[in-house]
C-alpha cells in the first residue's frame, strides 16, 4: 500500500515501529529529531538528528575579529547568552594575557549568575510542561522576566546582550543595579518555594521523574556529560570551584550533588543551583570594588601567535573555547565545546528500555539547547 | 391526502416536542462548548498570572465565536495516505455519540429529550462511551503514528476506567434504586441526602475514572501535547477537529451531568426539604443579578464604544435571566415554572462545578505516564470500586434487614473500603518500589567503555 514504508520497515523487526520526533514537535526543544525505534511504547533505540540550526558559527570566527566575534556566541545558547559571552571574552584575555579589573570581574560574576538563574528558570518551566504541568512555566516566565529586565536596563539587551567586552566591560553598572539585584533576590527565594510546592511533593511528578533516564557517575564521565547531569549523579565537578574564574573564588557557595543520576535528583540539583546562585548574588552585591571597569586592552586586538582553551560552567555545562591565533586580528580557528551537544549522546543510554512519555521527559531533563547543538 | 404525508404530519404531531429539543441541544452544545473552553482558558489564565484571551469582545467573550469562524473557513485538509471515509466519518461518531447521550440527560426536571427511558443512566453511560470508536477509527484512518499511539492509548485507558465508572456508578443505583432519572433524583429528595454523602467513596471513584474517560488532564494521554503532538487529533485540522473537541466537551458535560444526577442530588436545591431555609430559592436569582452588576461595573472600563455597549448587553441580559429566575417566585399563577427553571439553575450550577474541578486539576498536575495510567486504575481504581460495591450493599441490608441506623451502617462500611483503600495504596507503593529498583535506580555498575559515544 505505502511502498517506501514498507521497505522502510524490512529493516526492523514486525513488531516495531519507527517513530520521528521532531523536527517539529512540541517538546524537542527546537529542531532535534529523534528516531525512536519503539516496540509498543517501549524505546528499543534511538537515532538523534542534529543540524538543523547549523549556522556555521566557529567558520564565521575565522572571517570576523575578535570583538566582531563576540556578538555570534551570544546566538550559541540563546538562553543563557551573558554565559557564552563570558566563557568567549575570558579566552580571548587569556590568550592576550590581559586580566579584567576587579570591578568588571564582580559585575560579570553577577550578571552570569543572574543568567543562570534565568537559565534553569526556563528549563523547570519547558520541563514541568513536557511532563504535563501548565502552570510552572509561566511562573517562571514570571521570574526571568525580572532578571531580563535587569539586563535590559544593564545593556539595552533581554536575549542575545552581549554583555561584556574583551577586556572587562563595555559599560559603567547603572545605579540601581544592585538595589535591582537585591531586590529580585528577596523575591526569589518565597518564589523557588512556588515551585517547590507545586512539584516536589507531587506524587505524580515524583512517579514521572525518580528513576527515569538514570545515568551513573561512570556513565557521565565516559559520555563526557557536565553540569547539573554530572552532578545529580554525584560527581562534585563544577569549574566554579575547581577552576575559578571572574570573581567565583570570592564567594562561599555549595555544590548540590545527587545520589541516584535520575531525573529527579537532575531536578533537585538545579533547584539548589538557583538558591545558590540567588546566594552568590546576595554576596557580590555587598562589595561591588571601585574601579576601572575595562583593563588594558587597545582599539585593535591583535592576541599573539598561540592556543589557549578556557572553559566556564555554564548553566547546562562546561563550556571551553579553544582558539587558535596567527597573530592577526581575526582568530585562527575557534573550536568551541558546547555542553548541550555533549550532553545530548548520553540521550540513547538514558531513553533505552523507557516509554515514549519517558523520552521527552529526558530530553527535558538533558536541558539542550539546539542552537548550542547545532552551532 | 398522501399517506406519507400523513404519517409524517402524525409523526411531528406526537414527536414534536423531543424533536425541538434535540435541535436545541445540537444548537446549544456548541455554543456551551465554545464559552467551557472561554472559561477554561481565563480560569487557567488566572491561575497562572496572565490574562487569557482579551481582544475579541470584552475580556475575550466574542472567542469562542471567533474561534469557530475561524475553524469552519480553514482549509479542509485530508491526508493523501488516510482512508478517506473512516477519516470523515470517525470525528462524526465522536460527537454524535457525545450528543445523543445527552439526549437522555435531565437538565431540571422539565428538560429531557428523551423522557421516561427506563434504562436512563444506562444508555448516557453506553452512548457515550460509544465515543470511543471515534477515537480509535480516527487515529487508525489517519495513517501517522502519533495518531494510531494515541488511539490505542485511548483504548486501553477508555476499557480500563470505564469499569472503574461502571463499579462505582452501581453504588450509586444500589441506593437509588432505579436507572431512570427522575427516580434517582427522587430516591436523594425522599432519602433527605445527597447520595455523595452515602457513598463519597463512589463519587470519588467515578470523578477520577470520569476524568480519564473524558481525556482530560492528568489523564489526557491519549492527546499529550508533549508527548505526541496532539494524539488522534495530529491529522485533523479545520472542523473536523472542532468536531472532536466538542465532542471532548460535550462528553464533559455529560459526565458532569452523571455525576449530578447520581452523586450530587441533580437538580434539588440544597436542603430540598427544609422549609425554612425555602428562601435559598432567590439564591439563582440573586446570583445572576450579581454577575449582570458585575459586568455593568466593568462596562465603564472598557476601551472601547462597542464594548461597553456588549458589556451592558450582558449585564442587562443577566438581568433579565434574574428576573425570569425570581418572579414566579412571587407571582402565584406563574409558580409551576418554578421547579423547571431552578431545576435547570442548580443542575447546570453542579455541572459546572463539576467541570470546574477538571479544570482545576489539570492546571494544577502534571500527566501521569502510562504504565501508571494502568496501574492506578487496574490496581487501585477496580478492586476499590468491587470493595465499595459490596460494602454499600453490606449497608443496605445491615439497614433493612437488622435495622441499623442508616448513618452506623454506612460508616462502618465505608471506614472498611477506606482502609482497603490504604492497604491497596501501599501494595501498590511496594509494587512501584520493587519495579524502580528493579529497571534503574540500583542498576548494577556495568564495565565501563571510557571511548563510549
Amino acid at each position: 500500500m505505502h511502498d517506501d514504508a514498507t521497505q522502510k520497515n524490512t529493516l526492523l523487526g514486525a513488531d516495531e515501529l519507527v517513530l520521528n520526533m521532531g523536527p517539529q514537535h512540541p517538546s524537542t526543544h527546537g529542531v532535534l529529531r529523534v528516531k525512536l525505534k519503539l516496540d509498543g511504547e517501549r524505546v528499543r533505540g534511538t537515532e538523534c538528528v542534529i543540524g538543523y540550526l547549523h549556522r556555521g558559527v566557529e567558520k564565521i570566527a575565522e572571517h570576523r575579529t575578535y570583538q566582531q566575534f563576540a556578538p555570534y556566541v551570544d546566538r550559541m545558547d540563546y538562553v543563557a547568552a551573558v554565559s557564552n559571552g563570558l566563557g568567549y571574552c575570558e579566552a580571548v584575555e587569556k590568550l592576550m594575557n590581559v586580566e579584567a579589573p576587579p570591578r568588571a570581574r564582580v559585575i560579570r560574576t553577577i550578571l552570569t549568575e543572574l543568567q543562570r538563574i534565568a537559565s534553569h528558570l526556563l528549563w523547570l518551566g519547558t520541563h514541568a510542561l513536557d511532563i504535563g504541568a501548565l502552570t510552572p512555566l509561566f511562573y517562571c516566565m514570571r521570574e526571568r522576566e525580572e532578571i531580563l529586565k535587569i539586563f535590559e536596563k544593564y545593556c539595552g539587551a533581554r536575549l542575545t546582550t552581549h554583555a561584556f567586552r574583551i577586556g572587562g566591560l563595555q559599560y559603567e553598572a547603572y545605579d540601581t543595579l544592585e538595589k535591582d539585584v537585591e531586590r529580585f533576590c528577596k523575591d526569589f527565594e518565597r518564589r523557588v518555594q512556588e515551585y517547590v510546592d507545586l512539584l516536589t511533593g507531587n506524587s505524580i511528578w515524583i512517579g514521572r521523574t525518580r528513576g527515569v533516564g538514570v545515568l551513573s557517575a561512570a556513565d557521565c564521565i565516559a559520555l563526557g556529560a557536565s553540569g547539573p547531569i554530572l552532578r545529580a549523579s554525584g560527581v562534585k565537578w563544577d569549574l566554579r570551584r575547581a577552576q575559578p574564574y571572574a570573581a567565583y573564588d570570592q564567594y562561599k557557595f555549595e555544590i548540590p550533588v545527587g545520589t541516584n543520576g535520575d531525573t529527579y535528583d537532575r531536578y533537585m540539583v538545579r533547584m539548589e543551583e538557583m538558591r545558590q546562585s540567588r546566594l552568590i548574588c546576595l554576596q557580590a552585591i555587598e562589595n561591588i570594588p571601585a574601579g576601572p571597569i575595562l583593563g588594558k586592552v587597545g582599539k585593535v586586538l591583535k592576541p599573539p601567535p598561540g592556543e589557549i582553551y578556557h572553559s566556564i560552567e555554564a548553566p547546562k555545562g562546561i563550556l571551553g573555547y579553544y582558539i587558535v591565533s596567527d597573530g592577526t586580528t581575526q582568530p585562527y580557528r575557534v573550536r568551541i565545546r558546547p555542553p548541550s551537544f555533549v550532553n545530548l549522546q548520553a540521550l540513547d543510554k538514558m531513553v533505552r528500555g523507557h516509554l515514549v512519555a519517558d523520552v521527552v521527559a529526558i530530553i527535558g531533563t538533558l536541558d539542550i539547547v539546539l542552537g548550542e547543538v547545532d552551532r | 391526502m398522501n399517506p406519507t404525508v400523513q404519517a409524517l404530519l402524525q409523526f411531528l404531531q406526537t414527536w414534536w416536542v423531543e424533536l425541538a429539543s434535540g435541535f436545541v441541544i445540537v444548537a446549544a452544545v456548541p455554543l456551551v462548548a465554545g464559552y467551557v473552553v472561554l472559561v477554561e482558558r481565563k480560569l487557567m489564565a488566572d491561575m497562572q498570572a496572565r490574562l487569557g484571551p482579551m481582544r475579541v469582545g470584552p475580556h475575550g467573550l466574542l472567542q469562542p465565536i471567533a474561534d469557530a469562524v475561524k475553524l469552519l473557513i480553514k482549509e479542509d485538509i485530508i491526508p493523501d495516505n488516510a482512508d478517506k471515509v473512516i477519516f470523515w466519518l470517525a470525528p462524526v461518531v465522536s460527537m454524535t455519540a457525545a450528543l445523543t447521550s445527552m439526549g437522555a440527560i435531565a437538565f431540571g426536571p422539565a428538560f429531557q429529550v428523551a423522557r421516561d427511558i427506563n434504562v436512563g443512566l444506562l444508555f448516557i453511560v453506553g452512548v457515550s462511551s460509544l465515543g470511543l470508536f471515534g477515537i480509535v477509527l480516527g487515529g487508525w484512518a489517519s495513517n501517522s503514528h502519533y495518531s494510531i499511539i494515541g488511539a490505542l492509548r485511548s483504548t486501553a485507558q477508555l476499557v480500563s476506567y470505564e469499569t472503574a465508572a461502571g463499579l462505582a456508578i452501581v453504588s450509586g443505583l444500589l441506593l437509588a434504586g432505579s436507572l431512570k432519572i427522575h427516580a434517582i433524583v427522587d430516591a436523594q429528595y425522599q432519602n433527605h441526602v445527597w447520595f455523595i454523602f452515602l457513598a463519597p467513596v463512589a463519587f470519588f471513584i467515578y470523578a477520577v475514572a470520569s476524568i480519564a474517560e473524558t481525556n482530560r488532564a492528568p489523564f489526557d494521554l491519549p492527546e499529550a501535547e508533549s508527548e505526541l503532538v496532539a494524539g488522534y487529533m495530529t491529522e485533523y485540522s479545520g472542523f473536523r477537529w472542532a468536531l472532536y473537541f466538542l465532542g471532548e466537551y460535550a462528553n464533559m458535560i455529560v459526565v458532569g451531568a452523571v455525576a449530578t444526577t447520581l452523586f450530587l442530588g441533580g437538580w434539588l436545591r440544597p436542603f430540598p426539604n427544609v422549609h425554612w431555609l425555602n428562601w435559598l430559592d432567590v439564591l439563582p436569582a440573586l446570583f445572576t443579578a450579581a454577575v449582570g452588576v458585575y459586568c455593568a461595573r466593568r462596562a465603564g472600563k472598557q476601551p472601547v464604544a462597542v464594548q461597553t455597549w456588549f458589556m451592558w448587553g450582558v449585564a442587562w441580559a443577566c438581568f433579565a435571566v434574574a428576573a425570569i429566575l425570581a418572579v414566579p417566585l412571587f407571582v402565584a399563577p406563574l409558580k409551576f415554572v418554578v421547579p423547571g427553571l431552578h431545576g435547570a439553575f442548580w443542575f447546570l450550577l453542579k455541572v459546572g462545578g463539576y467541570i470546574y474541578l477538571f479544570m482545576w486539576l489539570r492546571f494544577t498536575l502534571p500527566r501521569y505516564r502510562f504504565d501508571q495510567l494502568m496501574s492506578l486504575g487496574w490496581y487501585i481504581l477496580i478492586p476499590l470500586a468491587i470493595v465499595n460495591v459490596f460494602c454499600v450493599g453490606l449497608a443496605m441490608i445491615c439497614e433493612t434487614e437488622y435495622g441499623w441506623n442508616r448513618w452506623v451502617a454506612l460508616v462502618v462500611t465505608t471506614m472498611f473500603t477506606l482502609g482497603t483503600a490504604l492497604f491497596l495504596l501501599h501494595l501498590h507503593e511496594k509494587r512501584t518500589a520493587a519495579a524502580s529498583s528493579a529497571t534503574g535506580v540500583t542498576e548494577q555498575p556495568a564495565p565501563q567503555d571510557t571511548y563510549a559515544g
